[in-house]
């Protein structure tokens, strides 16, 4: 291969290198994401110029078929929708990555009748095994974030030990297919394996856990990558792939702390089944109930106030309405802050762009651990669609199917108004003490009804 | 593929992610949304290796129509990819 193509794919590396780096800070994120787009038109273009120039127009029409969906995609797609697209492209990547992988193994085997040496062909088997699992797992938490099959997570007995056979069974296809490369059944055998795989591995996982498991995802759609890469002998999809697949593990990490469940506790499916016992032994919340006109002069009378959004205030489409509320308020002189969970949305960092789309100021999304002590010397709290993110009781109850997971200490502040559409439970289908609590009043409701009816009578306080 | 080359590519693998592990950990909480789309994004280098595939002449080989399918899959994750990150960097307004 010639030096000035290996250059141009170092010249890219550094670029999605630095275009990473970008992102550390909201300030150059954008030029980041813009400087690792450069990086991926230079390694396109460095390998544009060394195919057959009768080829071009086959590529040429791939990529403005592709472009053309991607755009249709990018442009499209609402801010709430965003975790499910997400998943879905992060399985295009690993289909992807399985096609090159097959379509680099058929034409040394089928097409050339070429020897395959061991540390190809099991590269090979990876960026199908990977890939394939990417692609289903990825398409089956496609649907269920969109609810187009059910959140809750579908289990049967046997289900692992029939993944784990399943497991095997891929090994042992690979290692036929290394041994008899000139026999394709044996790589097609894996390929089915692995999307079969990845319907299995995702459909026990609840809704709830998605977060996780679109982390997940992503880190293997970077691994699938990386493997093609080796199959190829390309360092710039082994670097690209790398950077992504420690990416996904760290995102990863972060949601299975923020839920305090091990890694394999969500893998393993079925979280949630047991909420119907767990809720008949609990005893009984007496919650107080608010109107919106004494609501609204409880807002007047405070000089701070944070707002704790959860994916209910997304559902019932209440940024805006929000937005209108802390601007009044910061009118009126009281501090506002929001108070942003990891888990608030569906995808890490999910809020914070839904909170941004309804134009509120980035520097007001305050983190968990940074905001967690204010909550004491705050004066109004205001629950917006959240539920076990707020819940007292993965503090002070070991019973708690909850308990350790970090929660925001709402019920620290002077007085919490939780808006809530009914007395329906969280997802993790448990008892809210808080909403028992002395300083908590519930106002119920529909969100975006509730807070637009608010906003009109504070103006008239 | 020889050993040595091997060991080669396995270096750029585990200091890229040692790097990876570096950056990736510094990105704060706000981001992570644009983050994961925007990686996305880049795990779509398969790219490269779909065009490659692309490169067999004639249409009668099962190996070009799959890098042609795996060039349009991997078109859509690279620019739907950046093009999303984008349009969620751009929403991010400091007042």
């Amino acid at each position: 291969m010639n030096i000035f193509i290996q250059v141009a794919y170092l010249i890219a590396s550094v670029l999605f290198i630095l275009g990473i780096k970008m992102l550390n800070r909201t300030k150059t994120a954008r030029k980041g994401n813009m400087v690792s787009a450069l990086g991926m038109f230079i390694a396109i273009l460095a390998t544009v110029i060394q195919v057959e120039a009768i080829t071009l127009i086959d590529i040429f029409i791939c990529v403005i078929i592709g472009s053309g969906i991607g755009l249709l995609f990018a442009y499209k797609v609402k801010m709430t929708q965003i975790p499910e697209m997400v998943a879905l492209f992060n399985g295009f990547g690993g289909l992807a990555s399985l096609a090159v992988a097959l379509s680099d193994f058929w034409l040394n085997t089928q097409e050339y009748q070429r020897e395959v040496d061991y540390i190809t062909g099991t590269s090979v088997a990876l960026g199908i095994f990977i890939g394939g699992v990417t692609f289903t797992g990825s398409v089956i938490a496609f649907l269920k974030l969109n609810g187009k099959i059910s959140g809750g997570p579908i289990t049967f007995t046997g289900q692992h030990l029939l993944n784990l056979l399943l497991l095997i069974a891929a090994i042992v296809v690979s290692v036929f297919a290394l041994i008899i490369p000139a026999d394709p059944m044996y790589i097609l055998i894996l390929s089915a394996i692995a999307l079969l795989l990845g319907v299995l591995t995702v459909i026990p996982i609840g809704g709830a856990d998605m977060p996780v498991v679109i982390s997940l995802l992503n880190s293997y759609s970077g691994m699938a990558a990386c493997a093609t890469g080796f199959v190829l002998n390309n360092n710039v999809l082994i670097v690209s792939g790398a950077l992504v697949g420690a990416s996904g593990i760290i995102l990863t990490q972060i949601m299975c702390k923020a839920m305090n469940r091990s890694l394999a506790n969500v893998l393993l499916g079925g979280f949630g089944q047991t909420s119907a016992s767990i809720s008949a032994d609990g005893t009984e919340v007496t919650v107080k109930e608010v109107g919106v006109e004494e609501a609204a002069q409880i807002f007047d009378s405070v000089s701070s106030l944070i707002v704790v959004p959860g994916y209910g205030m997304a559902v019932a489409q209440a940024q805006h309405a929000i937005r209108e509320l802390s601007e009044l308020c910061e009118k009126r002189n009281i501090e506002v802050r929001f108070a942003i969970h990891p888990v608030a949305g569906r995808m890490p960092g999910h809020m914070n762009v839904l909170l941004a789309e309804a134009n509120i100021s980035y520097d007001k999304l305050i983190e968990m651990d940074e905001i967690n002590d204010d909550f004491g010397n705050t004066d109004l709290v205001f629950v917006v669609g959240a539920n076990d993110v707020v819940n007292p009781a993965a503090r002070t109850n070991p019973n708690s199917p909850i308990f350790g997971m970090p929660v925001l200490n709402v019920d620290k502040a002077r007085t919490v108004i939780v808006s809530k559409r009914s007395m329906g439970k969280g997802y993790a289908g448990i008892e809210n003490e808080l909403f028992g609590y002395d300083n908590c009043l519930m106002l119920f409701g529909d969100a975006k009804q509730t807070i637009t009816k608010l906003v009109t009578e504070l103006k008239e306080l | 593929m020889s050993v040595e080359i091997f060991i080669l590519l396995l270096y750029a693998l585990v200091l890229a992610s040692y790097l990876g592990f570096e950056l990736i950990a510094k990105v704060p909480p706000t981001l992570h949304t644009p983050l994961m789309s925007g990686s996305n994004a880049i795990s779509g280098i398969t790219i490269v290796g779909a065009i490659l595939a692309c490169n067999a002449l004639g249409y009668s080989g099962v190996s070009k129509w799959l890098g042609m399918f795996a060039l349009i899959i991997a078109t859509i994750n690279v620019v739907g990819g950046y093009a999303v990150t984008d349009r969620m960097l751009k929403m991010f307004k400091k007042k």
